[in-house]
């Protein structure tokens, strides 16, 4: 563990913002949607209840003395979380607004929620950078949301959460690629959601360690379907950060595809090399929560199947329970120079801070 | 060992903890049905602030389906990451053998024996005026 | 397969060899009629119902079928002469294991599908196992309802040529539910495996974020509905309630196996209060009741990495040599197991662990 004490300059590719109550949005709504939020509010893919672990599936010392909500207090995180292991930078990925069924009322509360991270969480904090909160299941709405905020230097990605209604590689979501590549912003795809059907490809299980630990299930059809569907010829300069998804599934999942794609490329022409070379082309991932292998060997394995040196990015997943700590994270003692770019360097690039 | 008082007895009454400092190092001190344990206050995980934690019971389950509940408020779960441990004897739950929090010997002296004790070695009680009233919690921190 | 000729290097007297993956194919929906009551002949033939819906494999995909493979009438895996030759007689083999993929579970009617398991296992008999003691078969069962499926295993499962209960790896739920009591019960009883394999048609989308336009990403994404049963069957308490069952994981891959050991041991450290009957590391569960067929063989490029990977497992147990023929999944025989094996862990994989598995 020694050489990962050094103290090395740290952004933390995932922290959670939460909102103190649901009227924080109210200055931020038109009177339609305010009414909107108070008479019926956001409606979802219902039938996902997964009891968890703690309440907002929270570490239990992350609840502000404030009484606030655990992510809602923004002196708290700087207290508990920046100032305490000295950021450089952190960024903010509010897991609310970016699904639901009234489409238009998703966008609505996206681009408050958006309005809202600029005014009380980046302007006054400037160490915090935040993601664009995007209405992901309609490609056009996320577009204009993106075209609003592409420009914005408080915002360093777009957000969509894993389980959307169809894998991401549709055409229904193109847009919202379409408009990223032209403000070369990433986009980010977190943990959680309820897609429009069970919550695995085998139905509905029964237990949060399930639904949490099952996550990596969602990432490799959001990436299994990207690489396939062409985006990445349509869309050449496209990059996304799967952030929360583990890492240890990512190697496997490079040689599953080029097996099967070698025998059946004649039915995805668009793809001009192998699925493996996409992959490695256009994605990075955060590193929480980072896969606990029983052997140092196995970990360092992995760091060098997956390109870690280029493509990890460390991540606390702060305020949550899973939280990985700076000092901490990782199974193995990591090279000074690799250290350097999975605790900072690679973030630093990717989200040109 | 060096000798350290660390509260009064009414200070942690039954289901309740203190975190201390001593000698550089952070430990909860529970009070589990009058018996008093101190635990070091950094989990063998990531090094979370351990006692901070919630206390649960033990929980087991010999059929999926049923459920044992014991030991109400002798587990601690870690303010992180949920590991468990049995406050009696620092031992994870998922790992007795090689996981474990360290544990300190804890005793109840009386104030007569505090005030008089120089025959119980040295006590480090600056920050507890000692009275022949009162009960007090010490422990033993091996050199 | 004239591209064939040169058998691999692994196929030595002095090798046993169990193949644990091969199709055999119920040409038809007329074949079954033989087996079936009148009354379900004569549904069947004046409904325009044609069987169970066969997806999983489309008919040109180079992967449903190796070249070579299709006799001159029926399709590939549904003649017993040409298989015989180019499986066992090819490899070999001291046994193959039967994976007939005849998925009544894709049948609503939970009565015609039963009545259709029930022909496919007779037919089983009489064409596949009654011909050729080297064939080991799998039971199809109605799996939609896990009564009816015990009741199926009830009634075939002494058969000495039975050697697994065999479901398709999606389900309306994951098989670790209750609801799959009666099955694993029935399985247990009988020393039967489990098998859970590649494809289906449950009903609900193949992934959690919905369904897949192309099958190259339906046939590649399996695996990840694999681990969804396999993190299914060990938490929700499969192997407490049955705990000499063994299941079979059958072309799903497994270079993923490791990630899923890792993160759900890692989660049941923080989470062990919800599912408490969980008394030791879900990967130890893993390890000691799962076993995974080797094809399709999700490799890295290098060899050594490959062996590396194999090794993350921490066992020598958990592989099974299969050619999943007559599927395409290896261009020429040498392919058709990793390179490098050390030889104790070669024959473990060629034999002696489907051996023990299935306790031939």
């Amino acid at each position: 563990m020694k050489s990962t004490r050094e103290k090395v300059p740290v952004i933390d590719t995932d922290i959670h913002n939460n909102l103190p109550s649901p009227e924080s949005l109210h200055p931020y709504l038109s009177e339609r949607w305010r009414k909107h939020q108070a008479m019926i509010g956001g409606r979802g893919h219902a039938g996902s209840n997964y009891p968890r672990g703690m309440p907002h599936a929270a570490r239990h010392d992350a609840w502000p003395p404030s009484g606030l909500s655990p992510g809602a207090d923004l002196a708290f995180m700087q207290e508990q979380l920046l100032d305490a292991w000295d950021f450089e930078y952190g960024v903010l990925n509010p897991l609310m607004g970016g699904s639901g069924l009234n489409l238009e009322y998703v966008a609505a509360i996206a681009r408050a929620i958006n309005d809202w991270q600029v005014e009380e969480w980046t302007t006054p904090e400037p160490r915090l950078k935040a993601s664009i909160v995007v209405p992901y299941e309609d490609g056009e709405l996320a577009a204009e949301e993106i075209h609003r905020r592409g420009e914005d230097p408080n915002f360093v990605q777009a957000l969509l959460i894993a389980r959307t209604d169809e894998p991401l590689g549709r055409r229904k979501y193109w847009k919202m690629y379409e408009a990223a590549t032209q403000y070369d912003l990433p986009i980010g795809i977190h943990f959680g959601g309820t897609g429009a059907g069970p919550i695995t490809g085998a139905g509905a299980p029964s237990y949060y360690i399930e639904d949490h630990g099952g996550m990596p299930q969602a990432f490799q059809t959001q990436v299994i379907s990207l690489v396939c569907e062409g985006v990445f010829e349509r869309f050449p300069t496209l990059k996304f950060v799967l952030i929360e998804g583990g890492f240890a599934w990512f190697p496997p999942l490079m040689w599953r595809l080029d097996q099967s794609w070698k025998k059946l490329k004649e039915e995805v022409p668009d793809l001009k090399k192998l699925p493996s070379e996409y992959m490695k082309e256009h994605f990075w991932l955060s590193s929480q929560p980072v896969e606990e292998p029983p052997k140092r060997e196995y970990f360092d394995l992995l760091l060098e199947q997956l390109n870690a040196r280029e493509r990890l990015m460390f991540a606390t997943d702060y305020p949550h329970w899973d939280f990985d700590a700076p000092d901490r994270a990782f199974p193995t003692s990591l090279a000074p120079d690799v250290k350097r770019r999975i605790m900072a360097d690679n973030a630093r690039e990717l989200y040109k801070l | 060992m060096a000798k350290h008082v660390v509260a009064t007895v009414d200070e942690i009454p039954p289901g309740e903890r203190k975190i201390v400092e001593l000698e550089g190092r952070s430990l909860g001190v529970f009070n589990i049905d009058g018996e008093f344990y101190a635990v070091r206050n950094i989990c063998p995980h990531q090094g979370a602030p351990l006692c901070e934690g919630r206390l649960t019971g033990l929980l087991e389950s010999d059929v999926p389906g049923e459920y044992k509940y014991t030991r109400k408020g002798e587990i601690l779960r870690c303010v992180w990451h949920g590991w468990e441990f049995d406050i009696k004897t620092g031992q994870s739950w998922w790992n007795p053998a090689q996981k474990r929090v360290r544990k300190y010997p804890v005793e109840v002296e009386d104030g007569a024996t505090v005030a008089s004790g120089l025959q119980k070695g040295p006590y480090t009680a600056e920050t507890y005026p000692v009275s022949v009233d009162q009960q007090y919690v010490v422990i033993d921190m091996p050199e | 397969m004239e591209t064939w000729d040169t058998k691999p290097s692994f196929v030595r007297s002095d090798l046993p060899l169990i193949d644990c993956d091969i199709h055999n194919r119920v040409p038809s929906l007329g074949t079954l009629y033989p087996y079936l009551p009148d009354f379900w002949v004569e549904y069947c033939s004046t409904s325009g119902f044609g069987g169970p819906e066969m997806g999983d494999y489309p008919g040109g995909a180079p992967t449903s079928a190796l070249p070579d493979t299709k006799p001159e009438d029926g399709p590939p895996g549904s003649d017993l002469e040409l298989l015989r030759e180019q499986t066992l007689d090819f490899w070999e083999a001291d046994y193959g294991i039967l994976n007939c993929a005849y998925w009544v579970q894709t049948v609503h009617n939970e009565y015609l599908a039963a009545a259709l398991a029930t022909a496919a296992n007779d037919w089983q008999v009489e064409h596949w196992l009654d011909q050729e003691p080297r064939l080991r078969a799998s039971l199809v069962v109605s799996s939609q309802n896990p009564l009816t499926a015990a009741q199926e295993i009830e009634r075939m499962g002494d058969h000495p040529g039975f050697v697994q209960v065999l479901l398709p790896v999606r389900s309306l739920m994951p098989y670790g539910k209750r609801h799959y009591d009666p099955i694993f019960e029935a399985a247990a009883r009988h020393n039967l495996v489990v098998g859970i394999h590649y494809g289906g048609a449950a009903g609900i989308p193949p992934s959690p974020s919905g369904w897949f336009s192309t099958y190259l990403e339906e046939y590649a994404g399996a695996g990840q509905i694999f681990q969804a049963q396999v993190i299914s069957l060990v938490t929700e308490g499969t192997f407490d309630r049955f705990p000499d069952l063994r299941v079979a994981l059958i072309e799903g891959g497994f270079t993923w196996l490791a990630s899923v050991m890792w993160r759900i041991d890692k989660e049941w450290r923080g989470l062990r209060h919800i599912t408490p009957w969980i008394k030791r590391l879900p990967s130890e569960y893993m390890r000691e009741h799962l076993r995974f067929t080797l094809q399709p063989m999700d490799a890295p490029p290098d060899p050594k990495q490959f062996l590396r990977m194999i090794g993350q497992l921490d066992s020598d147990d958990m592989l099974m040599f299969s050619t999943d023929y007559p599927h395409w999944q290896f261009d020429s025989p040498e392919e058709a197991l990793p390179m490098g094996l050390p030889e104790s862990l070669m024959k473990k994989i060629l034999a002696e662990n489907a051996r023990e598995f299935y306790q031939l």
